[in-house]
């Protein structure tokens, strides 16, 4: 392929739970609509109990594999700070990074056996790479809803990506159930700025 | 043309429903449960939950020998149940289609071990399509059923995790069926259907007969093809693994095979008399490798690309780039702690798995959430193997140490039960093995995300259905001695253990609590509880459970614990175990 096709690759991490199947969902639903071929790839079943969730979201005028292959990532979106700083190995040095402050302690942290890395932003940021913090439940409870962080965060890679904000809201509209809608375009609204 | 965005699950859905399937069935196991669920939610047929995989595809053959078309979908592993019907409706065939979905899980994401099951096609004898993504799988889908109904043999449709939970843009369009279903009959025909000795020597030639014209079909069918570039190097490849090739591998020619058994000689011949080097790349099993040398190609395969786990378009760069010269993949981790998948907050399992681990018993395990008691701070599984083997593990153990009684259980979810735990209960009473049993019933098939089950009083609409009693059923089987304890009492809980780990005759406890992620959970949500600070010794029993809601400040061992009232579900385990009642409701 030329240099120019090679497809956009998105990491969207977080921890089972916080809506990261959801947003990976949104996000292609997006890219689809703008006339993009999109490809998207996670693991379902034993791992989303409490486990990292790991989605592929691939994008450009022809995508083959649904996988992206290390060190090519272009966009990190993280839910959740140890789970973005363990997914660094993932990116290329020109790769930005979209942080959510959240902290989910894994079991071997919560005893207090396994220190939590609390500096993970710090540490990415140390890295070299572009680095967008975002106070996901901060602002998604400012949108009137805390468990809208996800969207607060795809409204924040919305501003990165090549589609308009049209195409994004509209896609909240028909993906979501009516009664949360317009929750989700707040949270989306305030994420954009960010 | 409608684009949508569609996994492989939805897109076998669709794909079946346009192809006019009457009866869909189907037990759940990732990657595979979708496939139902959807069929079921799309309509226009029936849709049913089966016990097992081995009655999902007796369920379905029924249908297809009185003409009409079915599905029985299934992962991996549930082939190996149903394999027994399997092997011998090669030699019946079929009168309507039958597509038999088996979808695989190499890297073992959800799975206890990662089985190639493109051998079940050939071992079989059993033509088997492999699609790539969506829009291939609706497409092969379609089409499975008539050419099962033409050559008259099941059909298997071959997907892996990332073929079955990948979503990829399909453009769906107006269908004609190019072979409509044919007229459901119900006729005798015991030639064709009574697999007695003297019928099946005659069907297993007819079987190699029929292989034999679905070869020469092969030889010319769209489903495989040759994409020609240059001719240094050309690569034979199905399923998701052709992606990461196109992707890896833009110079290369590619044959691709759609229809993986049975496989063409004389196009595989064919493709490498254009190229100067062939390779073969495929996940897991050299199986095509070992069908290109069995006809006599120069071939690589598995010396370039691993036997284990998934690859993507990464291994194939490397593979061609470095051959002998590969560093070995580093973790880097670095110093982020592991995340293991756990048991949910007010997960019904925690309680009686708390006990087990401090009574320090053998627990022969089984399939489902449960088997996560394995990790820390639980550690309270010691077998699993298949479903329905934890029961029969601990009779065996119990066989052969009559001077130890006592010294393991099993244990085994509802679903996994009634999917192949009766035989084994039975066993245990028919040689009275005095074996004790925890059924650990959450009311779903939780693992694969909550399905019903015969166990669950509903069906895969979610309409009320006939629901097992289990006390009825056990002391059918023959065991006298059937327990029914809350799962969030503790204290019921561990008297009824030991009454029943002593008791010298085959007991069984149900343990009863609803899965947390149950939507129409009959269980009420109590008040969150809270840790009193000024009470509180930092004993730490309260963490031994392993709920994610409880834990110490900052992740310091020094700091005492603390519960997030956002998470609590009020279950109220860590009351029932704080010795000092530091723990109490908040008000």
């Amino acid at each position: 392929m030329a240099a120019d096709d090679r497809p956009t690759n998105i990491l969207v991490v977080g921890v089972g739970g916080q809506g990261t199947i959801l947003a990976s969902e949104l996000i292609c639903h997006v890219l689809m609509t703008a006339g993009y071929d999109v490809k998207k790839s996670e693991v379902h079943g034993m791992s989303q109990r409490g486990g990292r969730v790991e989605s592929h979201v691939r994008f450009g005028r022809k995508v083959f594999s649904p996988l992206i292959v290390r060190g090519e990532v272009d966009y990190l979106v993280g839910f959740e700070m140890a789970e973005t700083l363990r997914s660094l190995q993932w990116l290329h040095s020109g790769a930005k990074v979209l942080a959510d402050t959240k902290a989910v302690l894994p079991y071997t942290s919560q005893v207090g056996e396994a220190p939590y890395p609390f500096d993970a932003l710090e540490r990415i940021r140390q890295q070299g790479y572009e680095l967008i913090v975002v106070e996901g439940e901060e602002i998604a409870s400012r949108a009137g809803d805390v468990r809208t962080a996800n969207i607060v965060l795809i409204g924040a890679l919305a501003r990165l990506l090549p589609v308009d904000r049209k195409v994004w809201e509209g896609a909240i509209r028909d993906n979501m159930p009516k009664k949360f809608v317009d929750t989700n375009l707040r949270a989306f609204g305030l994420g954009y700025e960010v | 043309m409608k684009r949508v965005l569609l996994s492989g699950n939805e897109a076998i859905a669709r794909g079946a429903i346009d192809a006019g399937v009457s009866l869909a069935t189907a037990y759940p196991g990732t990657p595979s449960t979708e496939i139902l669920e959807n069929i079921a939610r799309l309509g226009g047929t029936k849709a049913m939950w089966a016990p097992n995989e081995k009655i999902a595809v007796e369920f379905a053959s029924g249908a297809c020998f009185s003409g009409h078309r079915a599905l029985a979908a299934m992962k991996h592993v549930g082939v190996n149940v149903a394999a027994d019907p399997i092997f011998t409706l090669a030699y019946t065939g079929v009168k309507g289609g039958l597509v038999i979905v088996t979808a695989d899980d190499p890297e073992l994401h959800s799975s206890q071990n990662e089985q190639d099951n493109r051998r079940y096609a050939s071992f079989a004898r059993i033509p088997m399509l492999e699609p790539s993504d969506s829009q291939e799988t609706l497409e092969f889908t379609r089409l499975a059923f008539g050419l099962s109904e033409r050559f008259d043999i099941p059909v298997f449709l071959r997907t892996t995790t990332r073929v079955s939970h990948g979503k990829t843009v399909v453009e769906i369009d107006q269908w004609q069926d190019p072979s409509p279903p044919v007229q459901p009959s119900l006729e005798k025909d015991p030639r064709k259907y009574v697999m007695v000795p003297v019928h099946a020597r005659l069907k297993h030639v007819d079987l190699e007969r029929r292989i034999a014209v679905i070869t020469e079909y092969a030889e010319t069918s769209p489903l495989n093809r040759i994409e020609m570039a240059g001719t240094e190097l050309g690569v034979v490849t199905s399923g998701i693994s052709y992606n990461y090739v196109r992707e890896a591998l833009p110079d290369a020619s590619v044959l691709k095979l759609g229809l993986v058994f049975p496989l063409p000689t004389q196009l595989i011949h064919h493709f490498a008399s254009l190229c100067r080097r062939i390779i073969v790349v495929e996940e897991l099993e050299p199986y095509l490798e070992e069908w290109l040398a069995f006809i006599g190609l120069r071939v690589e395969g598995k010396s370039l690309i691993s036997r284990f786990g998934e690859i993507d378009a990464g291994t194939v760069i490397k593979a061609m780039a470095a051959s002998g010269d590969q560093a070995p993949e580093v973790d880097a981790d670095g110093d982020v702690p592991q995340r293991p998948p756990i048991m949910c907050v007010g997960c019904p399992h925690r309680g009686i798995f708390h006990l087990l681990s401090k009574r320090k018993i053998f627990v022969a395990g089984d399939i489902g959430c449960y088997t996560l008691a394995v990790a820390p701070p639980l550690n309270a599984i010691h077998t699993t193997v298949c479903m329905g083997a934890g029961i029969n593990h601990a009779a065996g153990i119990e066989a052969v140490h009559d001077e130890e009684h006592g010294a393991v259980v099993a244990v085994i979810g509802d679903s996994t039960f009634l999917h192949s735990g009766l035989g084994g209960v039975l066993n245990m009473a028919f040689n009275e093995i005095p074996a004790t049993v925890i059924i650990l019933d959450n009311l779903t098939t939780a693992m694969t995300g909550r399905q019903d089950h015969p166990g669950s009083g509903f069906d895969v609409h979610g309409n009320r259905t006939r629901q097992v009693d289990w006390e009825v059923l056990l002391q059918g089987l023959g065991v006298e001695h059937v327990r029914l304890v809350d799962a969030y009492d503790l204290k019921l809980l561990g008297e009824t253990l030991e009454e029943e780990i002593k008791r010298n005759a085959p007991s069984v406890i149900v343990v009863r609590g609803a899965c947390m992620l149950l939507r129409n959970r009959p269980v009420k949500i109590e008040r969150p509880y809270r840790i009193d600070a000024e009470i509180c010794t930092n004993c730490g029993v309260c963490l031994s459970l392993g709920c994610p809601a409880i834990s110490r400040r900052n992740a310091s061992e020094s700091e005492k614990p603390e519960i997030d009232g956002a998470q609590c579900t009020g279950c109220e385990l860590c009351y029932q175990v704080c010795r000092f009642e530091a723990i109490s409701e908040i008000d």
